[in-house]
């Protein structure tokens, strides 16, 4: 797959090499592409996903892992699933017709009037933007770092828990113990998280608003992503040039999530045989 | 000793509090789906009609009209798509579980979950770059790009499920000098075959949804299926052409098809974990 990837983006590496990278001009008129914005474009709206998701995931998953019956916790879990399977461009069909609107009357006044004074929180509002999307990013990704989170708390011996009640703690010291062994995996589960995000490709572009732009000027403007690019472009790219700058930001993009999904692997693997290599001694 | 009670009701209270943020967190992250079950069922069930069903695509501006071509295409695409992708996965998960204790199927095994990471549209373009240059944009394209996606699900599933039969049912296939070969085919396999066929559903619930390796493999299309080579219409590509169009009557469209496609895919995954819980 890289292989075919690079050798179908030639034509675009060859002529911009890597100011393909750093470049800021996107004119297919003209035949000028840089992905510099894209990246950018993509990371940010990937890692304020994962600031708000992240919270609400682990602590969904020890609602789940460590407060409830083992019949509540079935129920829950295959919510949370479920909550996986809804396809993306479902998401992006909410979002664009419900969110947006919630959004754009009721929640973004409200933290522009508060939060104004932060240039982030100030400009004008049209709904879409940078918020809306990792908004949409966080949603999609809650469910992926949850589930991982869950398995990796349920993988801590229970003796563990019984010696920390038995001197005496209350249950979220228990609770904060068992977090501690499973720390190297909550990373793993968050950089899962990231991947997904990164790569998430319908869904946002339907919210982001995919204007080309070096930065926005709040967290409310349009934006454009690397994934949103190709869905929205590939098509209408005409001559070979155009199509093999597409392809070319498709590689980076693989390159990306390649890097991040590889890592988050690797450490999940690595903190699940020792969580459980903790009983074997 | 006063001190000592005091900071045990801090603990208390504390404890407290974190118990209400994590109940906090859990419906915090399900009130989106409960929020998009409702508002799909709400504003699809307005959509659905007799012509919903029986009409194809409606022209920009038209009122009447449906998604029956978009519903044909899509039985068509997924059709191909497991006719490549369910026999590679099961092979492949047959040589993780019963073949692979080496280096190199734990390499294999590491890859297929890479697999399962790499974003779709990712492999909607490596499809565009090997068959849509060469073929055209085609339902056959399409197809391969959700067979890629498949293969990694079914593999793992396969190999979970070769697992969990008992390896006294393969020692005593063994014994009976029949060959190993035989053993994986006739008993071990047969043991294994709900198992396998719920990972098939998995899989499909999965590609039924997927648009983005279909919008750059197979484009738009608004008549019915006219060959392999052609591309036809699909449902979850409609929802996104449909949503983001200024027409009315298509966006009522796009929750009617948002409706069918949700019924279809959280159905069978709640199918699948029913029977998974009875086996």
């Amino acid at each position: 797959m890289v292989y075919e990837l690079t050798l179908r983006s030639k034509l675009s590496i060859d002529s911009f090499g890597l100011s393909f990278i750093i470049g800021t001009t996107w004119d297919p008129v003209r035949g000028a592409f840089g992905a510099l914005p894209l990246i950018l474009g993509t990371l940010t709206t990937s890692a304020i996903a994962l600031l708000i998701s992240l919270p609400i995931s682990l602590g969904a998953a020890l609602a789940i892992s460590e407060y409830m019956s083992k019949k509540l916790r079935q129920l829950f879990t295959l919510l949370v699933e479920l909550l996986a399977a809804v396809p993306s461009v479902v998401y992006g069909l909410w979002g664009m017709h419900v969110l947006i609107p919630l959004l754009r009357d009721n929640v973004y006044p409200l933290l522009q009037a508060t939060l104004g004074f932060i240039p982030l929180f100030s400009g004008p509002i049209y709904g879409g933007g940078v918020l809306t999307g990792s908004i949409i990013l966080a949603i999609m990704i809650t469910p992926i770092i949850s589930s991982v989170a869950r398995d990796l708390f349920s993988s801590v011996p229970s003796t563990i828990r019984e010696t920390v009640i038995a001197l005496g703690a209350t249950k979220w010291e228990t609770v904060k113990i068992v977090m501690s062994y499973a720390r190297s995996g909550i990373l793993g589960a968050a950089l899962l998280g990231l991947g997904r995000a990164v790569g998430e490709a319908m869904a946002i572009s339907m919210v982001i608003g995919n204007q080309f732009k070096v930065l926005p000027t709040s967290l409310f403007d349009a934006w454009y992503t690397m994934s949103a690019i190709i869905v929205n472009e590939l098509l209408e790219a005409i001559y070979d040039l155009h199509v093999s700058a597409l392809l070319n930001v498709g590689l980076l993009l693989l390159a990306m999530n390649l890097v991040i999904v590889m890592l988050a692997r690797l450490i999940v693997w690595r903190s699940l045989k020792a969580v459980r290599g903790i009983m074997r001694g | 000793m006063r001190g000592i009670y005091n900071y045990y009701s801090v603990r208390k209270v504390k404890n407290r509090i974190m118990h209400f943020m994590m109940y906090l967190a859990l419906v915090a992250a399900l009130i989106p789906l409960f929020s998009i079950i409702f508002e799909v069922a709400r504003r699809g069930i307005e959509a659905i009609s007799l012509d919903f069903f029986t009409k194809p695509t409606p022209a920009v501006g038209e009122v009447v009209g449906g998604v029956a071509n978009a519903i044909q295409g899509t039985l068509i695409t997924i059709g191909l798509a497991s006719l490549i992708g369910v026999p590679i996965g099961i092979i492949s998960g047959i040589f993780l579980g019963e073949y692979g204790e080496s280096r190199f199927s734990s390499i294999v095994r590491f890859f297929n979950e890479v697999l399962n990471g790499v974003p779709s549209i990712i492999i909607g373009i490596f499809c565009y770059a090997t068959i849509v240059l060469a073929v055209g944009f085609s339902v056959i394209a399409a197809a391969f790009a959700l067979a890629i996606i498949m293969i990694p699900i079914v593999a793992r599933t396969t190999e979970e499920a070769l697992k969990i039969i008992p390896a006294s049912i393969r020692e005593a296939a063994l014994a009976l000098g029949i060959p190993k070969w035989k053993t994986t085919l006739y008993v071990v396999l047969r043991g294994a075959k709900w198992s396998i066929v719920t990972s098939v559903l998995l899989a499909v619930a999965r590609i039924a949804g997927e648009s983005a390796p279909i919008l750059v493999t197979m484009g738009f299309w608004k008549w019915w299926f006219m060959g392999l080579d052609k591309p036809v219409a699909n449902l979850a590509l409609n929802i996104f052409l449909f949503a983001t169009s200024p027409f009315e009557h298509w966006v009522t469209l796009a929750w009617g098809s948002a409706l069918i496609l949700i019924v279809m895919i959280l159905g069978m995954n709640v199918l699948v974990r029913m029977l998974m819980r009875r086996m």
